[in-house]
């Protein structure tokens, strides 16, 4: 069929001089169709499965409904009471106070470690340091939750290490202290980040010219100044997706949370993405966790995109 | 050469056309199908409900890990041989979120429920009124199904008509180790509370655990005690009145306080483990079968696996009431089970659950393999069990329960989102020293109110 249309849109042979951009126009038309018959297939389960339920979310952010029954027209009744109900809002503070772990902690230790990975390159040790940094991330979040719920438990073996160390007063059951419950949450996510962070710097650091490092050692340079002045600004654009990717792992986190402490103590670890899935399927209030939904959804691009932007400024 | 003209800022210019699109769909039909007011008339059963003698598969959706209900469906197929079972098994929460989509769309003819107010509420749920007639199972001891019976659209609970039936129902109290209890010189079961807090602090002068209870992460086990507290200190039918959301009923009465202030000085004298708000249930378990504490505030679904992990040397009793001779109450549930409003063999599923309750061989299975009380009329013989175990002992607890009409349903079955959202932050705020108990009451009240909404 493509090809009976072809031979129907092919045009006479130019005699003006207007024919050629016509042409040109007609077989970018027609490569055009083409391209999308090749995308068709993705951008169907694209529509279907990400723009679809997303179109739906907004729509059920205004309503009242229990998942089943009938519903009402709610206005914008759900968005208020996200702002209006302090666990509501609070679960979006704490996904905020998460970034602190989940990228400020990967970001900057991972900086460090690859610039030191990066010096002892051809020994053996950065093969290991490589292997060992980067396993958190082969490990399925739900089995590194439950592990690391074990190593923080009253019993577990950071308060052993702490005993040991002679410092037995401070140790506590850190996911079950609502002071402390939170933070040893974002110790779990920054262990988890932290390997692909790394990872993504050395891979960057492997594109920075070695003549700059050269230079810089003969004019002089430490290692503080060669990495504050080659490494970080040469590694612009992996940060800025450490940072991003990070980010969205912030404050989109749910598997973690979930399997180490469901929220808990006392809503001390809730994030949005917990309260949205009790809203829906424990309390069956769909509206209020769309609107949340959708509230997150507008947070997580806020704070990303001007990441973004930053990341890629004065690139050549 | 779309892309090319597209404005740099697409991610804004989509979140526009997403938010017009679903404004607009929004405006056009709200979601949900507009179904009515749900099923609230019984169907009149004329004729004897059975399973016929043609060749039938009847769908049961229940809970894993618990091997009752398959015990059961095998042995309704050997004494029935055309009934074949198509049984789907989950985890409890897996099914709390499932059930109103699965009897909405997928409707098996039985299936193992959560709370059901809100599934009477969608008309989810068979009313089991004519059934109920035809078996006389509302000449059975009212207490056994009055957690199932609902008034129209799903409230009040605790009376109208019957929309659920109970597999068995379980008794709850407190499991002590006997040979700790030994140590303290407690030889026989605490018939006061005084009595238990003497030996609460006896054990813990010794070094021994007083408590071992969960409290951790969305599971709030302070529940239990606290809740045993309230009907020792109080009477259990202002509880189970606000927990059927009776009109005008409130959680947050004198003699709750005082359980709640009597929970807490448990609490400040470290009756409990000092990571109480990190425990799970499991860890609760094994830390209790492990020895390494006096009592528990648990059910009688652990008998059968404290029977094998901890063989004559656990023990149970029911919560002991605050006055010497008064009535002992406690928490007793039927293992819930309901017929879908749309279930093709609901008469069969009706007869299976007949059978369950007054079938010889059925109650075994319900105490042997289940450890709780069979349903059935108050005058049916129980099946035997070896004496001195812990399942003999909360058997014959669960039956004084339900001869003294002193049982309660959970105060975390009063609406679908009180446990999660209420009782549990509540309870860990207390034991951490953020939440006063009358401070604790009046926040579940509120929420209470505001979800009960009159």
């Amino acid at each position: 069929m493509t090809r009976s249309s072809n031979l129907v849109a092919a045009p006479p042979r130019p005699s003006t001089v207007v024919g050629p951009p016509a042409r040109r126009r007609r077989r970018s038309r027609r490569t055009g169709w083409a391209g999308w018959l090749f995308v068709a297939p993705a951008l169907i389960f694209y529509a279907v499965f990400v723009l679809r339920p997303i179109v739906l979310t907004v729509q059920y952010s205004f309503y009242d409904w229990n998942g089943i029954g009938a519903s009402r027209w709610a206005g914008f009744g759900n968005y208020t009471k996200v702002f209006a109900d302090p666990e509501l809002y609070d679960s979006i503070l704490h996904a905020f106070e998460l970034i602190l772990f989940f990228s400020g902690v990967p970001v900057l230790l991972g900086l460090a470690i690859a610039a030191t990975i990066r010096r002892i390159a051809t020994s053996r040790l950065a093969l290991v340091a490589r292997t060992v940094l980067f396993l958190p991330q082969v490990i399925p979040l739900v089995a590194a939750g439950i592990a690391w719920t074990w190593l923080l438990s009253a019993t577990g073996v950071v308060n052993q290490l702490l005993s040991a160390l002679g410092l037995g007063k401070v140790t506590k059951a850190w996911l079950g202290d609502s002071s402390t419950a939170l933070p040893a949450v974002g110790v779990i996510g920054a262990w988890v980040l932290l390997g692909l962070c790394i990872l993504l710097f050395l891979s960057g650091m492997s594109k920075i010219d070695p003549a700059l490092y050269e230079a810089a050692r003969i004019d002089g340079a430490g290692v503080v100044r060669e990495f504050f002045a080659i490494t970080v600004p040469g590694l612009r654009q992996e940060i800025g997706v450490c940072v991003t990717v990070t980010m969205i792992a912030a404050l989109a986190s749910f598997d973690i949370v979930y399997v180490s402490t469901q929220g808990g103590p006392g809503n001390a670890t809730t994030v949005p993405g917990l309260e949205i899935y009790y809203l829906a399927f424990s309390q069956r209030e769909v509206g209020p966790a769309s609107a949340l939904a959708v509230v997150l959804m507008v947070v997580v691009l806020a704070v990303v995109l001007p990441v973004q932007r930053i990341s890629k400024e004065d690139k050549p | 050469m779309l892309s090319r003209r597209t404005p740099p800022s697409r991610p804004f210019g989509t979140l526009l056309i997403l938010t017009l699109a679903g404004t607009l769909a929004a405006a056009c039909s709200g979601p949900g199908s507009g179904a009515g007011p749900g099923e609230t008339t019984a169907t009149a059963v004329t004729a004897e409900p059975t399973c016929g003698s043609a060749p039938v598969t009847v769908r049961g959706y229940f809970e894993t890990g618990f091997p009752m209900a398959k015990a059961l469906t095998d042995e309704f197929t050997k004494q029935f041989p055309n009934v074949k079972w198509d049984v789907r098994e989950d985890q409890f929460a897996v099914i709390t979120q499932n059930a109103p989509r699965v009897l909405a769309d997928d409707p098996p003819d039985l299936m193992r429920l959560p709370q059901v107010s809100e599934l009477v509420k969608d008309g989810l749920l068979k009313n089991l009124d004519g059934y109920a007639k035809w078996f006389g199972w509302d000449k059975w001891p009212s207490g056994r199904l009055a957690q199932l019976r609902m008034g129209p659209g799903g409230r009040p609970r605790g009376e109208g008509s019957l929309y659920a039936m109970g597999l068995n129902f379980s008794v709850t109290g407190v499991f002590y180790n006997k040979q700790l209890a030994s140590r303290i010189g407690l030889t026989t079961p605490p018939a006061t509370l005084a009595q238990l807090d003497e030996a609460m602090a006896k054990a813990k002068n010794a070094g021994i655990q007083p408590i071992q209870q969960f409290n951790g992460g969305a599971t709030g086990g302070l529940a239990f005690p606290l809740q045993d507290l309230m009907a020792s200190l109080g009477q259990p039918a202002p509880v189970n009145d606000w927990i059927y959301q009776k009109p005008g009923a409130t959680i947050d009465t004198p003699s709750n306080v005082e359980a709640a202030r009597h929970l807490e000085q448990w609490i400040k004298a470290g009756y409990f483990a000092p990571d109480v708000n990190a425990v799970d249930y499991a860890q609760m378990v094994s830390r209790f079968t492990a020895g390494q504490g006096l009592f528990s505030f648990n059910g009688d679904w652990e008998s059968a696996n404290l029977d094998k992990l901890m063989a004559g040397n656990a023990g149970f009793f029911p919560m002991p009431p605050a006055q010497a001779g008064a009535k002992a109450a406690g928490m007793s549930a039927p293992l819930t089970v309901g017929i879908s409003a749309k279930a093709p063999h609901a008469d069969c599923a009706a007869f299976f659950l007949n059978w369950v309750a007054t079938n010889g061989k059925a109650r075994e299975v319900a105490v042997q393999t289940g450890g709780s009380h069979p349903m059935g009329p108050a005058d049916a013989p129980l099946p035997r069990i070896a004496a001195g175990t812990v399942t003999a002992a909360t058997l014959e607890a669960a039956a004084q329960v339900d001869r003294d009409g002193t049982a309660m349903d959970f105060i975390a079955n009063a609406t679908g989102a009180i446990y999660a959202k209420s009782w549990t932050p509540q309870l860990q705020k207390l034991v951490s020293g953020e939440q006063t108990p009358d401070g604790l009451l009046k926040s579940v009240q509120r929420d209470y109110a505001d979800q009960v909404g009159s």
